[in-house]
C-alpha cells in the first residue's frame, strides 16, 4: 500500500448493491440482535458462531479475494487468543485493551511470517504455512509455564466491558460484544474489498503476472492483505478467549485451520457473506453428526468438501446465485 | 524411543550409532511414502495433500492380513501394496483426473475431503485405536551390533527399503517407462507431441506412487503408528519432504527424507523437550532460500 489506495479505502462508499440485498442483509443483522431475547438458551452457541464468522471472514480476505491459500490460519487466531488470555492472567483484564493487544500481536506475527512466506507461491507457500503454524503450536505446547501447555489457559476472567457490562453466565454481554466487533470488522472488510485496493487484490488473484505488468506492487499488496487478515483473525481469537474464558492448545491446531477453511468454502468464498452462511451450516451439521460418533462428522466434512469442489464450486451462495440466474429473475451480472 | 547404553563403546559412540540407525530407518520410511507424491506432483502439478491416506491404507491392509489370517510379513507386504495400488489407480481415473487444471484451492479442498473421508471410514472399520503390529518371533527383540543393542526389525526395514529404492532408481533412470516419466515432467506438451500417452502415464505413475506409499506405511507401521488420524498427523512431514526435495525428482526427496529423518531423531534424542521446532525452523529457512526445493530451479 504505497500509493493512494490506503486513503481510498476510507473514503470510497461501497459499490451499488441492489435494494433487496441491502434489505436482506439489514434484516439479518437485526435478527441477530434479537437472538438473546428470542432463544436465550442458545446465546453461547450464537456467540461461538459470531466468533467463527469473524475468523472465516478474515480468511475470506486471503482465500476469496487475494487467492492466497493457507493451511495455517489458526496460528493467527491462536496468537490472538493466547495474547488476550496471558495478558488477562498477568497484566490487565480489560477486555478492550486485551482484544487490541491480541489483534496487534496477530498482526505482528502475520507481518513477520507473511513477509517471509509471501515471497513463495504454490507448494512452498502451503508447506511454509503448515510449518509456521506447526512451530507455533509446538512452542505453545512447550512453554507450558506461560501457556498451560496441553491443559490450556484456564480460569481467564475479564473485567466488565467499558467498566459497566459484566460478562454474565447467560452470555448476553459476550454475545453483543462479539456481534459489535463482527459488525465493525464486516464494515471494514466491505470497504476494503470494494476499494481500488480490494480490486487490485482480485486482480492479483486472477492473474498476478498481468497485475505486475501494469505496475501493481504485488508483494506489498499481498502482504497488506495478509496483515489485515491476521489482525482480524487475532481479534476473533481474543474474542474466543474473552467470551469462553478459556484458551485451548487446539486454537493453534491444523484441525482448526482446516475447519475454518471448510466453513468458508461451504458458504462461498470471495463473497463477503460466505462466512455468514457457511459457519451456521457447518455448526448445525457438526451438532447433528458428531453426536453419535466423531467418525460420522469426518465423513460429513469430507463429503461436503468433495461435493463442493466437484459439483458446487462457489459454495451455497454460488449455488443460490446460479439458481437465480437460471430462473431468469435477474441476479446481478 | 528406548535407547540402551552399553559399557563397551562409550556413551557418545552409542548415541551417534543409535541416532544414525534410527534416523536412517525413519528417513527411509519417509522417502518410500513421499517419493510417489513428488513424482506425481511434478507430473500433474496436482496439490495432493491426501497422499498419506495411501500409506495409512497400506499399513491397515498389512496389519490386518498379518493379524487376522496369520500371513507372514513378506507375503502381506506385496498384497497390501497391490491392493492400495489398485485403489490409487481407480481413484486417479475416477476423481483426481477431474481436477487436473483446476485451481490450487480446489485441489487442496478435494484432497482434504479425501483425508477426512478416509479417516472416517478407517475409524468405522478398525476403531479409533492404533493398530498393534504383531511381528513374527524371529523379527522381535534386539540384535547386538558392535556392543549396541538395536531392534532387529529395523534392520529388515532398512535392508528392504534400500532394495526397493535401488529398484526404483533403476526403473526411473534406465527403462523406457522411466524415460517417459522424466520427459513428461520436463515438458508435458513436448512429451505428448512425440506420442506419449500422458493420461495413461499419469494413472500408472499415480498407482505406483500410491503402492510405494502403501509399502512405506506397512513397513513403517512401528515407526509411524497406524491410527485413523495418520494422514493428518504426519501430513507436515510428507509435504516437507516433497517441498524440500523438489517436485518431479526422485533423488531430491531421498536427500530430504534422510536429512529430516536424521535431524528429527537427533533432536528428539538430544533435546527431547524442544520437540520438532528446530526441524521446522530449519525447513522454513531452507524453503525461503530455495522455494523450489534443493533440486529445483532457483
Amino acid at each position: 500500500m504505497t500509493d493512494r489506495s490506503t486513503a481510498a479505502i476510507l473514503l470510497l462508499p461501497p459499490d451499488g448493491v441492489s435494494g433487496t440485498r441491502k434489505a436482506l442483509s439489514m434484516s439479518l443483522w437485526l435478527a441477530a440482535l434479537a437472538i438473546p431475547t428470542l432463544v436465550p438458551g442458545y446465546t453461547p452457541l450464537a456467540n461461538q458462531m459470531v466468533v467463527m464468522i469473524l475468523f472465516a471472514l478474515s480468511l475470506d480476505l486471503l482465500v476469496g479475494f487475494t487467492g492466497i491459500v493457507t493451511l495455517g490460519h489458526a496460528a493467527l487466531f491462536g496468537t490472538g487468543a493466547y495474547t488476550a488470555g496471558i495478558l488477562a492472567l498477568r497484566l490487565t483484564n480489560d477486555p478492550l485493551i486485551t482484544a487490541l493487544c491480541g489483534m496487534a500481536a496477530a498482526a505482528l506475527v502475520g507481518l513477520v511470517t507473511g513477509s517471509c512466506m509471501l515471497r513463495t507461491k504454490g507448494l512452498a507457500f502451503l508447506v511454509l504455512s503448515l510449518a509456521a503454524a506447526f512451530m507455533l503450536h509446538e512452542l505453545a505446547n512447550m512453554a507450558s509455564s506461560v501457556t498451560g501447555g496441553d491443559d490450556g489457559l484456564q480460569g481467564v476472567s475479564f473485567s466488565p466491558l467499558l467498566g459497566v457490562f459484566e460478562f454474565d453466565f447467560r452470555g448476553h454481554t459476550a454475545f453483543y460484544y462479539s456481534l459489535a466487533c463482527l459488525f465493525a470488522a464486516f464494515l471494514l472488510v466491505r470497504r476494503v474489498v470494494n476499494s481500488p485496493f480490494g480490486w487490485s487484490l482480485r486482480g492479483i488473484r486472477e492473474n498476478d503476472g498481468r497485475m505486475r505488468a501494469i505496475g501493481c506492487p504485488i508483494y506489498a499488496r499481498r502482504l497488506a492483505a495478509y496483515v489485515m487478515s491476521s489482525a482480524l483473525a487475532g481479534l476473533a481469537g481474543a474474542l474466543q478467549a474473552q467470551t469462553t474464558q478459556f484458551v485451548a492448545l487446539n486454537s493453534l491446531s491444523l484441525e482448526l485451520s482446516g475447519d475454518v477453511l471448510i466453513m468458508l468454502i461451504l458458504g462461498g468464498s470471495g463473497r463477503l457473506y460466505g462466512a455468514f452462511v457457511g459457519v451456521p451450516l457447518f455448526m448445525f451439521a457438526q451438532d447433528l453428526l458428531a453426536k453419535e460418533d466423531p467418525a460420522n462428522w469426518y465423513l460429513g466434512q469430507g463429503l461436503i468438501l468433495m461435493v463442493m469442489t466437484l459439483f458446487v464450486p462457489g459454495g451455497v451462495l454460488g449455488l443460490v446465485e446460479r439458481l437465480r440466474r437460471n430462473l431468469g429473475r435477474g441476479g446481478r451480472r | 524411543m528406548e535407547i540402551k547404553k552399553s559399557e563397551w563403546g562409550g556413551e557418545t559412540m552409542t548415541a551417534i550409532v543409535t541416532v544414525l540407525f534410527f534416523g536412517v530407518a525413519y528417513g527411509m520410511i519417509l522417502y518410500l511414502i513421499s517419493v510417489g507424491l513428488s513424482v506425481t506432483m511434478g507430473l500433474m502439478g496436482f496439490v495432493n495433500l491426501a497422499h498419506g491416506v495411501f500409506a495409512m491404507l497400506g499399513g491397515y491392509a498389512a496389519v490386518t492380513l498379518m493379524n487376522q489370517t496369520g500371513m507372514s510379513l513378506f507375503a502381506a507386504l506385496p498384497l497390501a501394496c497391490l491392493a492400495v495400488t489398485v485403489v490409487g489407480f481407480v481413484l486417479e481415473r475416477t476423481l483426481y483426473s477431474r481436477l487436473y487444471g483446476r485451481s490450487e484451492l480446489d485441489q487442496v479442498l478435494f484432497s482434504m475431503g479425501l483425508i477426512l473421508i478416509s479417516m472416517a471410514l478407517v475409524r468405522l472399520i478398525w476403531g479409533p485405536m492404533a493398530q498393534p503390529v504383531q511381528l513374527p518371533d524371529y523379527l522381535k527383540g534386539q540384535s547386538l551390533v558392535g556392543g549396541i543393542e538395536l531392534p532387529t526389525y529395523r534392520f529388515v526395514l532398512v535392508a528392504f527399503g534400500a532394495a526397493v529404492i535401488v529398484a526404483l532408481w533403476v526403473i526411473f533412470e534406465r527403462t523406457l517407462f522411466g524415460a517417459r516419466i522424466r520427459a513428461a515432467v520436463d515438458n508435458r506438451g513436448m512429451a505428448q507431441a512425440i506420442g506419449i500417452d500422458t493420461g495413461r502415464l499419469f494413472a500408472v505413475t499415480f498407482g505406483l506412487g500410491t503402492g510405494l506409499a502403501a509399502l512405506g506405511g506397512a513397513l513403517g507401521a512401528d515407526v509411524l503408528a497406524i491410527a485413523p488420524n495418520y494422514p493428518l498427523h504426519y501430513i507436515v512431514y510428507f509435504m516437507v519432504v516433497v517441498a524440500v526435495g523438489g517436485l518431479g525428482s526422485i533423488r531430491g526427496p531421498f536427500i530430504a527424507a534422510l536429512s529430516i529423518g536424521l535431524a528429527d531423531t537427533a533432536c528428539k534424542y538430544l533435546l527431547p523437550e524442544m520437540g520438532s521446532v528446530f526441524i521446522f525452523a530449519f525447513v522454513f529457512a531452507l524453503l525461503l532460500w530455495r522455494p523450489n526445493g534443493i533440486t529445483g530451479k532457483r
